[in-house]
């Protein structure tokens, strides 16, 4: 089993996770020429070694985050919301949304 | 080298078997050959086999980082089926499943192949309409394919599971009679013995760690044992594709490595003649059984990339589920060994065979799940593809151009996202 420490929730096993996929993907912009399109959608480094990708932590906090992993040792070295705006709005949520 | 028959087992039981040679050579890698195949699993070894034998190309060496046939060649669940519905999947691997009924006197080495049916369980009138589509499309292209209601299968297979409170009941199957199980190292070991019969030299624990090349030709491969030239060079490490493809500095692939799990029980009695698979709601399960007594069954790939040789414990918890669900007598049968395979998951399920950016480099790679059963045609396209320089129009559309043109052979319908295609 793998031991992922969710940056919400703590340290879970990774069967409470669901597996997205290659982090590096940045998708480009509608309006892209479709060579753009075909890099993002089908065209992957299939790293060998220290990657990044996306899990969702589907039976807990249901955030998605980003983990830096090895594809070789499965060590898990780092561990990040994928969104970071989420997460800082968060870290200030001891402060309640005022309803307007 | 003598050919295997009864007289020559006679005649060595006569003789304290002191009459056998070895069955392939241990030859030192010559610096240039006229093709390079790298890569001694089933498919780089059948490759070689058909160069030499429907091509006459016998000045070739196939390369392998440890021994032959210790990747996913002794991997898999040695299933052998020929059910696929999408133009160029169903011919190719209809005319593998040719090969493979023919392949034990082809190669002078029994393989095993053991033609012994593959259920495919059904649970809805839905997937029964889906599956009969997909059989009736088969059986248009020369394979066999066959309907069994409830009532035949209950007759061929009595001990599923058939209760009606069960939480998928089985309403019937779709069949390939004509489908099974071979013995995998026999398949790599035949297809050796006979490629290096025909003068290929099979090069074990040589490692390539570099690709030279030009802007256009790879010139040679750097290897633990020096570097190997080919005029011609073809890659057939699946699993592994991507690294070489690095270090021929060509860029992505549409293709992730992924690792599936593969079990086997402790020996028993007969108790299953055919391939089961049950696929429903989640469920993904195969099973056999095999000729020494052991079930030999498979389940969902990891889930997540890796190129560890090694699986996880949820997915043993997955199988072991699927396989007392519908085959509640095995609950108290022990798990003998399990171990994985690093897969080329590819974008959109099927495999790559085709010509690359390089003019002398050539691409079998993109297996996915089905590389146990695509291995004799594998290697004979392959061979056609290096001997001729073009694809068979049968394999056209393996290429790696094919997502830029829309054209992609998703047999699963499940989209670009290669975790998905078990």
């Amino acid at each position: 089993m793998l031991r992922i420490p969710c940056p919400f929730c703590g340290t879970r096993d990774h069967s409470e996770f669901s597996y997205g996929g290659d982090a590096s993907v940045e998708y480009p912009a509608l309006e892209a020429p479709a060579e753009a399109w075909l890099e993002a959608v089908f065209q992957r480094d299939n790293i060998d070694g220290v990657q990044l990708e996306t899990w969702q932590h589907l039976h807990g906090c249901r955030m998605w985050i980003v983990v830096e992993r090895d594809t070789r040792t499965h060590e898990i070295h780092s561990v990040r919301p994928a969104h970071q705006g989420l997460a800082s709005a968060l870290a200030q949520s001891a402060d309640p949304v005022s309803e307007s | 080298m003598k050919p295997y028959s009864a007289w020559n087992v006679f005649r060595n039981g006569l003789s304290g078997q002191k009459g056998w040679e070895r069955a392939w050579r241990d030859p030192e890698p010559k610096t240039e050959y006229d093709v390079v195949i790298v890569g001694a699993g089933l498919h780089g070894l059948a490759s070689a086999y058909y160069l030499a034998k429907n091509h006459g190309i016998t000045n070739v060496a196939v390369l392998d980082k440890g021994w032959l046939g210790s990747g996913n060649a002794g991997r898999n669940t040695t299933i052998v089926r020929s059910n696929y519905m999408l133009p160029g999947n169903r011919e190719f691997y209809e005319h593998s499943l040719k090969l493979w009924e023919n392949l034990s006197h082809e190669l002078n080495y029994n393989v095993m192949f053991s033609q012994r049916s593959h259920v495919s369980l059904l649970h809805s009138p839905a997937a029964r309409d889906g599956a009969a589509r997909r059989y009736n499309t088969m059986r248009l292209t020369g394979a066999d394919g066959e309907l069994w209601d409830l009532p035949t299968l209950k007759r061929k297979i009595p001990h599923l599971n058939y209760s009606a409170d069960s939480r998928f009941p089985i309403i019937g199957a779709t069949v390939q009679p004509r489908a099974g199980t071979a013995r995998h190292d026999a398949v790599a070991w035949g297809y050796a013995r006979g490629a290096d019969q025909r003068g290929v030299d099979i090069i074990q624990n040589c490692e390539v760690t570099g690709v030279e090349r030009t802007a256009n030709q790879v010139t040679g491969l750097k290897t633990s044992r020096g570097i190997i030239r080919g005029k011609k060079i073809g890659f057939a490490v699946a699993g592994n594709t991507s690294r070489l493809w690095r270090m021929a500095e060509l860029g992505k692939l549409p293709i992730e490595s992924h690792k599936l799990q593969a079990f086997v029980s402790e020996p028993l009695k007969p108790l299953l003649d055919q391939v089961v698979v049950f696929g429903v709601g989640g469920a993904h399960f195969y099973i056999s059984q095999s000729d020494k007594g052991g079930m030999v069954f498979g389940g969902d790939l990891d889930w997540y990339k890796s190129y560890a040789q090694r699986g996880n414990l949820p997915i043993v918890q997955d199988v072991a589920e699927c396989a007392t669900s519908i085959l509640p007598c095995l609950g108290r049968v022990r798990l003998l060994r399990h171990w994985a395979g690093v897969m080329d998951m590819s974008m959109d399920g099927s495999a790559f065979l085709c010509k690359t950016p390089l003019s002398n480099l050539y691409l079998n790679a993109g297996w996915n799940y089905g590389g146990f059963k695509a291995s004799p045609a594998s290697g004979w396209y392959f061979a056609d593809l290096i001997a001729n320089d073009r694809p068979h129009p049968v394999i056209l559309n393996h290429s790696l151009s094919r997502f830029e043109r829309g054209i992609n052979i998703d047999e699963r319908g499940a989209g670009p996202d290669p975790k998905l295609h078990g």
